[in-house]
Parts: C-alpha cells; sequence; structure tokens
C-alpha cells in the first residue's frame, strides 16, 4: 500500500530545479507529484514518478544525491471537508503528519489523491482503512 | 619486525646524533659565510665570524632566513656553489606569494632521496613493493622526491604524476600497487573514486600511502585509512630544505621523525623569535647542515608544531615533530581568532562529513564572516528537512566549540567543490583589507 517517493537534494539557486527536471525529462521520466521544499541555501525536491528504479539510476548517473522512501498515497473524496476528515483520522490515531503534498491529476475526477509523509505507514494505512479512507498502492497510481 | 633504510643512523645514539650535527653545523657555517655574501652580511651585521659557532649550543647565536629572505635573494643569492656543480631546481608551489628556487648538486639529491627512502621503508616498504607516486613530477619537489626515494628502496616504481584519476585507479588495480605517495586530499579522492566505483578496501591491492605537502588531521587520516585499507603515514618536508623527507612517520604513526643527521630543529617563539624549551608549541625551525647548493641556516618555516625526545617504540633515535597544525600561512584571523584548516576537518569528519569542504572569509560591514561550505553524501542525507537542518546545527555548533567562532555551514551539491590533485584549495578569502 506504500509509494515509492525520491527525495533529491538540491541547491537553493537559480537553475537547480531546472537541471535536475532536465535529466528526468531526457529520460522520458513521467512526474506523478512533486514538491519542493527549501531553506535559503538548500532544497529537497521530492517527486512521485512512473518507473522509481529508472528515475533514481538517472539520477544517480547524473551526480545527485537522493533516496527513496515509502510514502501513503491517499484517496480523499473531492468534496469539502474531505482533507479535513483524513486528518481528523491521523489525529485520532495519533499520527504526526510531517509533510504532505497534492498529487497531479488523474482520471478520477471524485477524488482527489494526496502523498502523506508520516512516521508510521502502517498505523496510518490502517486507520484510514478502519474508517473507509482509501489508500492506493504503486500499481494503482501507476494507472491513475 | 620494523625496518631501516639506513639502521646505523637512524637508530645511532643521541650522542652520536649530536656529534655529527655539531661538526656539520661548523663545516656548514663556514661553508655559507665563504659562499654565500647575502648570509655572511646578516652574520657580519651581528658581529659574528664562523669562530663563534662552535658547535649546536651556538646555533641561536645565528641570523635566521625567512621566506622574505628568499624572495631578496632570488634567484641565485643563496646559492652557495657555482653552476657548474649544480644539477637541478625544484621550486615551489608558490602559493604564498613568489616562487622559491632551490638548488641541488648530485650529493643533494643523493642525500635527499635517502631522506625519502627512510619514509618508504619506514611505511613498510621493501624491494618487493610497487610504488605509485602521484604527487606532481616537474618542479614541485613532491614526484622527484619519492621517486628517488622508491629507486633506492628498489621498489617497481610508476611514476604516474597527479592527475587523470582514472588512469591512476587502472595503474592501481592491473600492477597491484602496494604503496601510493600523494597530498593526502588527492588521497581521498582517489579513494573517494574507488569507493564509487564499488571497490571494497580488500579489492585494493594498496597496503601503505605517504601522504605529505599539505596539512591534515587524524580524522583525515581514519577516513582514508578506511576507505582504502591501508596504513597512511605523513612526510614533510620543504623545497627550501629539499622536499619531501625532512621528516617522516614510522609504524608508531605518532610523530613524525626529524632526518637530525642531516637537519637540526629548534622550536621558538614566533613573535620575539626566541628558542623555547623542549616539549614547547612554537614555530619550527632548520638548519640544514648536509646540503651543498643551498644551504639554509635556521630557517623559518612558519608551521607550528612541538617536538618530542620521547622514546619511539620503532626504535628509531631521531626526534619525532607532532603534525604542524598548519603554516602560519595558513592560518586565517577572522574575528581575531586564529584559525587553521585543519581544525574545520577534524570537526567535518567527526560529524560524519567527508573532508571536501571550502571556506569562505568575506568582510560584511566590517565584520568577518566565516562560511563552511560542505558536500552533502548518501548517507548524510534524507527527506526530513528537519532531520538536516539538525545536523546542519550540530556542525554549526561543532565549529564554534573548537573554533570558539560563529560560523554558517552551507550545504552544498556533491562534486561541486573542485577536487586538488594536488595541494587543495580549501581557502576563499574575499576580505578587501
Amino acid at each position: 500500500m506504500n509509494i515509492k517517493q525520491i527525495s533529491i537534494f538540491l541547491e537553493n539557486k537559480p537553475g537547480a530545479l531546472y537541471a535536475m527536471t532536465g535529466v528526468l525529462a531526457r529520460n522520458e521520466v513521467d512526474l506523478r507529484a512533486l514538491s519542493v521544499a527549501e531553506t535559503s541555501d538548500f532544497g529537497i525536491a521530492r517527486l512521485i514518478v512512473d518507473d522509481t528504479d529508472r528515475a533514481s539510476a538517472v539520477l544517480r548517473e547524473a551526480g545527485y544525491v537522493h533516496n527513496i522512501t515509502p510514502v501513503l498515497g491517499v484517496a480523499i473524496p473531492d468534496v469539502p471537508g474531505g482533507l479535513n476528515k483524513v486528518l481528523q483520522v491521523l489525529t485520532d490515531a495519533q499520527v504526526n503528519v510531517e509533510y504532505m503534498y497534492a498529487f497531479l491529476g488523474g482520471k478520477d475526477v471524485e477524488h482527489a489523491y494526496m502523498i502523506f509523509r508520516v512516521a508510521d505507514n502502517g498505523k496510518a494505512a490502517a486507520a484510514l482503512a478502519e474508517r473507509d479512507i482509501k489508500t492506493v498502492d504503486q500499481e494503482e497510481m501507476d494507472n491513475l | 619486525m620494523e625496518r631501516y633504510y639506513q639502521p646505523e643512523i637512524e637508530r645511532a645514539s643521541q650522542e652520536q646524533i649530536r656529534a655529527w650535527q655539531d661538526e656539520r653545523l661548523v663545516n656548514q657555517v663556514k661553508n655559507v659565510w665563504d659562499h654565500v655574501p647575502y648570509y655572511r652580511k646578516k652574520m657580519e651585521e651581528k658581529g659574528l665570524t664562523p669562530a663563534d659557532i662552535k658547535g649546536v649550543d651556538d646555533l641561536h647565536k645565528l641570523p635566521f632566513v625567512t621566506k622574505a629572505d628568499l624572495r631578496e635573494a632570488y634567484p641565485y643569492g643563496l646559492m652557495a656553489r657555482p653552476v657548474k656543480d649544480c644539477v637541478r631546481i625544484q621550486s615551489t608551489s608558490g602559493t604564498t606569494g613568489k616562487r622559491v628556487v632551490a638548488f641541488y648538486t648530485q650529493h643533494d639529491i643523493d642525500l635527499w632521496e635517502d631522506c625519502c627512502a627512510r619514509a618508504i621503508v619506514a611505511a613498510g616498504g621493501t624491494d618487493e613493493d610497487v610504488c605509485q607516486v602521484s604527487y606532481g613530477y616537474g618542479l614541485f619537489t613532491g614526484g622527484p622526491g619519492l621517486n628517488g626515494g622508491s629507486h633506492k628502496v628498489g621498489c617497481l616504481t610508476i611514476p604516474t604524476s597527479s592527475g587523470n584519476t582514472e588512469r591512476q585507479i587502472m595503474f592501481i588495480q592491473d600492477l597491484n600497487a602496494t604503496i601510493l605517495c600523494c597530498t593526502p586530499s588527492y588521497a581521498a579522492y582517489i579513494g573517494e573514486t574507488m569507493k564509487e566505483m564499488g571497490l571494497t578496501p580488500d579489492q585494493i591491492p594498496l597496503k601503505a600511502g605517504i601522504f605529505g605537502a599539505e596539512a591534515w588531521s587524524e580524522e583525515m587520516r581514519r577516513d582514508i585509512q578506511n576507505t582504502l585499507g591501508i596504513k597512511a603515514y605523513d612526510i614533510y618536508g620543504l623545497t627550501e630544505l629539499s622536499g619531501p623527507g625532512v621528516a617522516f612517520e614510522c609504524s608508531a604513526q605518532s610523530g613524525m621523525h626529524i632526518n637530525e643527521d642531516h637537519f637540526i630543529a629548534e622550536i621558538i617563539d614566533p613573535d620575539t623569535g626566541e628558542v623555547l624549551p623542549e616539549g614547547s608549541q612554537g614555530e619550527l625551525v632548520f638548519t640544514a647542515i648536509t646540503k651543498e647548493a643551498f644551504p639554509l641556516l635556521r630557517y623559518r618555516t612558519r608551521d607550528i608544531c612541538v617536538l618530542s625526545r620521547e622514546k619511539c617504540p620503532c626504535g628509531r633515535t631521531h626526534v619525532r615533530m607532532a603534525k604542524p597544525r598548519g603554516r602560519t600561512d595558513d592560518m586565517l584571523i577572522i574575528r581575531g581568532v586564529n584559525v587553521f584548516p585543519s581544525q574545520i576537518e577534524t570537526v567535518l569528519l567527526n560529524a560524519g562529513y567527508p573532508a571536501n569542504y571550502q571556506m569562505i572569509v568575506d568582510r560584511v560591514r566590517n565584520t568577518d564572516t566565516l562560511d563552511v561550505q560542505v558536500e552533502m553524501t548518501p548517507e548524510m542525507f534524507t527527506d526530513n528537512m528537519g532531520e538536516i537542518s539538525r545536523r546542519q546545527k550540530e556542525l554549526v555548533d561543532g565549529l564554534r566549540a573548537m573554533l570558539g567562532l560563529a560560523a554558517k555551514v552551507t550545504l552544498v551539491a556533491p562534486k561541486s567543490i573542485v577536487r586538488s590533485e594536488g595541494k587543495a584549495v580549501r581557502v576563499i578569502d574575499r576580505r578587501k583589507i
């Protein structure tokens, strides 16, 4: 039920993000979700892609420091209060959300998909399942 | 079992060493008086004649030679033999100003190579070894010195010189090189590259390394030893005195034995010039007592260190010098605090970062700033911003504890700091004073 996320170390300077997306573009890696966190001198780009292993290989080749971490993909009913309900469940289960970001548009118009980085994926997924909130696995995500 | 290149010299009694020094110093002072008008004038200004120097006890009476003298006397002013007797020059990298040119007779080269041979044997080298010399050849003394020493020991010598790291590694692997000689920063780079190629220490034939020509820390030694699976030995020298091999480490890896049959070492107070008692920290001063063409008396090295006469387990009797904290030239004064690059290296390596760093010193609104740029590594990276910032703060705290100074730490992309194949460029000082 986990999705693989690639996190990449970038310097916070003009062209750094562009150089990295250029590596992915030249190797025809498709981005499914992206978020960037930054400080004044460095940033971390977090990506969900169609082919994690290939993306990792081409990034390594290009000299990028990066790692792969499991994250949760959550299908949130696209109605007012949808995200709030998910956070309520996680709060009740005392799961801390380290960060989260939205998935780039899929074919499913009923749901908004979001990526959650939490301390305990298993605990979060179980709590969500109990309240009928769907998490997506890598394969489902690839088909979105 | 400890082996020696010249056991009768390297294990000589303190009395014997002193007798050699007394005799050779007296002769050298006469030689310089007769052949170097520049130095004779300096002696006359102090009211000295060769008759005043009867042995090492009188050494303190002689005037110092400094880098400024070398500049003033450039190029031939300190030469003590005619050109027809000299066979070679070597020159400094010129990192701290004007180049120094040093002259050698065949006898000088021979003794210099003996000193390097002592270092190679102390690192375990024999005629069975394959010794790769990855110091630069040419004007720089590193390549020619170790090359000559390696020949004397009878090692199969690979004169790769510096650069072309892939080729360096190819020769190490294909020819089963067992000893590597280069700068410590280049050794670290070769190690880093081999690690990236997936080579583990047990797949690397090297067993020892002789690394010098720049200051390096114990932490960097540990790092290089682990990556390459070797014992890493320090070697010390200056072009002004011959080149590498003025002092070298033995199996104890605890200080470098100064070749006292060729060089008399003193420790002085760098401010007053007073000779300090044994065991004090101060500036290292050398007198070359066997050199013919370019014999410097009381040459101020600007290296800060301590000498020890404590008995060494290796059996060598020559005095040991501690790793210099750095040349006073390398020392930066930032907000009034003395900072040596080697201190920063220690903090980084202790915190698990590589020794690839650069110090950017600047002056903003009349206040000095220090920005230490450190490369991010796969080991130190996580997707968690807070965790990275926490580690960054640990470095800031570590630097403050080590230097007594607030420094900024900037994490930069891997390989963004230029790798050095010779002496590393650690400091960029942008202050306009």
